[in-house]
């Protein structure tokens, strides 16, 4: 399928102190694909995600998006590319409504005054070309929502603004199963539209429900990105909790030192 | 709350068809689901009304309600800009003797330096400013709870106002201009005019929004409520101008008294301008969304540590001018302006009205609700010869009625997902 990737990065080292918590990452978000980031507890998912959204500035390495060498510093860095991120607790105002909340910090103005017409009108069109219809009104408070919808808010927040790449730390977390279901449609829809979009998952089935790469990561280092379609629940869990599979990940010496441990970021699979 | 209809028009028409009993149930809901806004506010100061009109005929006259206006208006000004900092969460306990400080740096400038009333009511307000700066700074730069920050302010501006008055010499404010704002009238016709002007005024800005709304095929409210809001605001100003506009004087032939009390229009307008800022504004969305999730604001690019500071600067500076107004009806400043009771009736008047303890909720128009509801306790009770005894133990109870109401709806509210 799409052969360039619209943010790769390669080699990136992240210290923190005297940890090391990213070593040598190599990763590709590919427009039009969901690529799923999976990796144990402490693997340095959030790190990775807060290297690309310019909370963490890298020790080493490159970024290139859409082609272009690249450097983010800052949050405002990353959403000015079109990198937005969509974090598990949300970050929404409970006392705000829908249109309130999707505009927060870039509220459309006319003069001094706040333009909600403009607003409401966009906040609706965003919802309904992610095809969302279960909002009654785009006026009520996002407190009244449940979760499923208080994802899909946060989710349409982050699209509003012609973003490239969407990246969503755990949406189906707290959800029940309708709701999962609901919100993992609509992550397979933003693809779709043509997004890049990374989704942080510890569950398997939602992995495999809705990705098209899985990239794994292993104490800092990236063992593997490779399409779903090449590669077994059972291995995906290996690569979670042993850094390799089979072929796939670590080799089997070398493993601990982390030198030689290329991504092995291959479409083709390795799966022997 | 789960998935509802769908209509081809995508989310927004799914909402119920904005007809007034639709309308009418849709408020229902929200009050039974612990949004009640100001509804025990304007209960309360119906309830009292009656009650204390039953009882003392006096309450029910022109001449009392003029001057129950100017008796709640320096609480009600400094009510007005705590709901600023209530909105955050926050507390200022230093906002009565802030108002003291003011009106004595007033006094200072007009009476013993004697410069002209405008310069004096510029010195005053901007020591509002510098000290609401200085309380902003120490809570959201340095890090201390807002509690201490103005208990702090509490005590020690309590000094500044004996330092100020050399201890406890009482300076009289004599300046005409000043004096008029809480004990003058204006001309009838003119009361007459402004009233006018203000329902044109809120008219117009109605229907506009109405119309520009239905334009783009936005929910609207139905126009039947869109009208009936207008007459109603018509009918209350004009009741109230009336009212005002009647002789209230005991002795016509020395002197005529009538009119509406200068600091009424003070107040509306500023009720209207930061109402206006609070909901028309980037800046007042952003106070509800610090209020609301801090966390959520700082990531959205909102400075909040800005915000916060400048709440506090909003609410020094309506507590200076609560002190002007104390300092104009009282014709002079003394060491206890803006002193006992002031702060705990301001704080008392936001709550009253509505504003939440817990931050996120609450208008300017509580401030002014609640401060009526105040005003009512004191001058009613006042007039049945109670002791301030009685009324301090009263308007306690009234306060701690309305947190109870505030605490309550906000579990009624999480209990049905409302907030």
């Amino acid at each position: 399928m799409s052969a360039t990737p619209l943010l790769e990065l390669r080699g990136i080292d992240k210290s923190f102190g005297p940890v090391q918590v990213l070593r040598d990452v190599a990763f590709a978000a590919y427009p039009g694909e969901v690529t799923a980031l999976v990796g144990d507890n402490g693997a340095g998912k959030s790190t990775l995600v807060k290297c690309i959204s310019g909370i963490h500035p890298t020790d080493a390495g490159e970024f290139v998006f859409d082609g272009r060498p690249v450097t983010i510093n800052s949050p405002r860095d990353a959403s000015s590319l079109g990198i937005e991120v969509v974090y598990q607790d949300l970050a929404l105002c409970d006392n705000l409504d829908i249109v309130q909340n999707m505009f927060l910090g870039r509220e459309k103005r006319s003069g001094i005054v706040l333009d909600e017409p403009t607003m409401e009108q966009m906040a609706a069109e965003t919802l309904a070309g992610l095809s969302v219809r279960t909002v009654k009104s785009l006026r009520q408070h996002v407190s009244s929502l449940s979760g499923g919808q208080r994802q899909t808010v946060a989710i349409a927040k982050a699209v509003l603004w012609n973003s490239k790449l969407v990246i969503l730390d755990e949406p189906t977390a707290a959800l029940g199963v309708a709701q999962t279901a609901q919100v993992l449609e609509l992550v397979r829809r933003l693809a779709d539209n043509g997004l890049a979009v990374v989704l942080i998952s510890h569950n398997m089935n939602d992995v495999f429900a809705v990705s098209d790469r899985i990239a794994a990561l292993y104490l800092g280092q990236m063992v593997a990105q490779v399409r779903t379609t090449d590669i077994t629940h059972a291995q995906v869990v290996e690569l979670i909790t042993a850094g390799r599979s089979g072929g796939l990940g670590l080799a089997a010496d070398t493993g601990a030192n982390g030198n030689g441990a290329a991504p092995s970021d291959s479409t083709t699979g390795g799966v022997s | 709350m789960s998935t509802t209809a769908v209509t081809q028009e995508g989310p927004a028409a799914v909402a119920a068809a904005p007809t007034v009993g639709n309308h009418v149930r849709d408020y229902w809901r929200r009050v039974r689901g612990g949004d009640i806004g100001a509804l025990p506010a304007v209960a309360g100061l119906l309830v009292l009304c009656t009650i204390f009109s039953i009882m003392r005929p006096s309450f029910l006259t022109a001449g009392n309600f003029a001057n129950l206006l100017t008796q709640g208006a320096a609480v009600t000004l400094i009510a007005m800009g705590l709901v600023f900092v209530l909105l955050l969460g926050e507390i200022d306990l230093s906002a009565g003797f802030a108002s003291g400080v003011c009106a004595a740096v007033l006094a200072n400038v007009v009476t013993v330096i004697g410069y002209p009333w405008y310069v004096a009511v510029l010195a005053a307000v901007l020591t509002g400013v510098v000290i609401g700066t200085a309380l902003g700074f120490l809570v959201a730069k340095i890090g201390i709870p807002s509690f201490v920050v103005t208990l702090a302010g509490f005590l020690a501006f309590q000094g500044v106002v004996l330092l100020l008055m050399e201890e406890g010499r009482n300076i009289s404010v004599r300046d005409p201009v000043l004096v008029a704002i809480a004990n003058n009238n204006l001309p009838p016709a003119l009361g007459w005019a402004l009233a006018a002007f203000a329902v044109a005024g809120f008219a117009a800005v109605q229907l506009l929004r109405y119309r520009k709304r239905a334009a783009r095929g936005l929910i609207n409210d139905p126009l039947t409520v869109v009208l009936g809001r207008i007459i109603m605001l018509a009918l209350v100003l004009g009741l109230a101008v009336y009212v005002l506009n009647l002789e209230r004087s005991r002795n016509v032939l020395i002197t005529s008294l009538k009119g509406v009390p200068i600091v009424v229009p003070i107040i509306a307008v500023l009720l209207v301008v930061w109402t206006f800022v609070l909901k028309r504004t980037s800046y007042g969305r952003h106070i509800y969304a610090v209020g609301g999730n801090k966390e959520a604001a700082r990531r959205a690019g909102i400075n909040v540590d800005r915000i916060r500071i400048s709440v506090f600067v909003i609410c020094s500076t309506m507590a200076a001018i609560g002190g002007i107004v104390a300092a104009s009806r009282a014709n002079s400043v003394d060491p206890n302006t803006g002193g006992s009771n002031v702060l705990l009736y301001a704080v008392g008047a936001a709550v009253i009205g509505g504003t939440s303890l817990f931050g996120g909720k609450g208008r300017v128009l509580d401030a002014v609700l609640g401060g009526a509801v105040v005003a009512v306790i004191a001058n009613g009770m006042g007039l049945m010869g109670y002791s301030s005894g009685v009324k301090y133990v009263v308007t306690g109870v009234v306060l701690l009625l309305a947190a109870s109401v505030d605490a309550l709806s906000r579990r009624r509210a999480s209990a049905t997902g409302n907030r």
